[in-house]
């Protein structure tokens, strides 16, 4: 075997490689775009029960928070607020979800008028415990319950403040982060639309 | 007569300049100003305190406390956010460095008003009291703005 035969050999078996490799990294990407479809079950204020599929065909805002959260919450909440009041007559392609880390709490004390009170387009969506769970985890999202003597009924949360978009069939887009300000939040959207 | 022009001049100018100010609250070298907080929906949920200080002073002072007829607990906390987490720690002490301003607003330091005696309503005011380590107590009116404000609005109080 000649070393010209063997030099184009080599070369071969490097592109064969790289092929391969791009072939590994093509199919990786799409795995983990299908992988990431957020889902839940949560209900309203009146029972009714929503899952994502809801949602289908609309973009969908989704915050997770609580009511008795004095800062974080109504700061964000009022950005949600801005953005469907800019978005006009595009407002029904948006669904902006206020998902509840304090579900029992949040119930008993009106999350549907909480959410209203900032933008009537807000939905309010409270489970039980382990859907609450569910659904956090499925937004790969962190929650939990702290103890607080000095807090309003002895506990407070702490949580991801971001803000979640999820695309027409349900797939995850991206997150904006805590104090995002609400035009940069319309902008992506409008882009999307 | 040059000497009544500018002083009428003066005169025409300050209300202006007024209303582009939110009134302050003066204590030995420190001003607290901005003192708003957000209707709330009856009186379940802890409401908000946000405010402005500013120290012209050589010292440096700090924030010990606040106290208001409109909480039974009002607190002073800090929303911290770490490793993409947000909670809302206590703060035993706001620093007001010699010279700096600081200000209580969204995503920061805060007061939480929890016990709400009454439910705050939009275009009232109440009283607060803020502790300081050198200046001692200081009263603002906190104005309350709509759920959605998102910092102080001077302007709209004529």
């Amino acid at each position: 075997m000649s070393l010209r035969t063997i030099r184009l050999i080599l070369w071969g078996l490097v592109l064969a490689a790289a092929a391969a490799l791009a072939v590994q990294q093509w199919t990786m990407r799409e795995t983990a775009v299908d992988s990431f479809r957020p889902d839940f079950a949560l209900q309203d204020g009146k029972g009714q029960t929503y899952t994502m599929a809801d949602f289908k065909g609309r973009f969908a805002l989704v915050f997770f928070g609580f009511t008795n959260c004095p800062d974080v919450c109504p700061t964000t909440m009022s950005e949600v607020a801005q953005v469907m009041d800019d978005l006009g007559a595009r407002a029904d392609q948006v669904q902006p979800l206020f998902i509840s880390i304090d579900p029992e709490r949040d119930r008993r004390q009106g999350l549907g008028e909480y959410v209203a009170a900032f933008h009537p387009a807000i939905l309010g969506l409270a489970g039980d415990d382990a859907a609450t769970r569910d659904a956090a985890s499925s937004f790969k999202i962190h929650f939990s319950r702290e103890d607080d003597p000095a807090a309003p009924d002895g506990y407070t949360m702490s949580h991801s403040p971001g803000l979640y978009l999820v695309g027409p069939d349900g797939e995850w887009l991206r997150q904006f982060a805590y104090e995002t300000p609400a035009a940069e939040i319309l902008a992506d959207i409008e882009k999307r639309i | 007569m040059k000497a009544f022009a500018l002083a009428f001049g003066y005169a025409m100018v300050l209300p202006t300049l007024a209303l582009a100010e939110c009134p302050g609250v003066t204590a030995g070298e420190l001003t607290v100003s901005k003192a708003w907080s957000r209707v709330t929906i009856g009186t379940q949920r802890p409401a908000v305190f946000y405010v402005e200080i500013r120290n012209d002073g050589q010292t440096d002072d700090r924030l010990i406390g606040i106290e208001t007829s409109a909480a039974g607990m009002p607190m002073l906390h800090q929303t911290v956010i770490k490793d993409g987490v947000a909670s809302m720690p206590h703060a035993a002490a706001v620093e007001i460095p010699a010279g700096q301003t600081v200000s209580l607003a969204p995503g920061g330091y805060h007061g939480m008003l929890m016990d709400l005696t009454r439910p705050l309503v939009e275009g009232e005011s109440f009283p607060v009291t803020l502790t300081f380590e050198q200046a001692g107590a200081v009263e603002i009116e906190t104005r309350i703005l709509p759920i959605r404000a998102q910092e102080a609005q001077c302007d709209a109080e004529r």
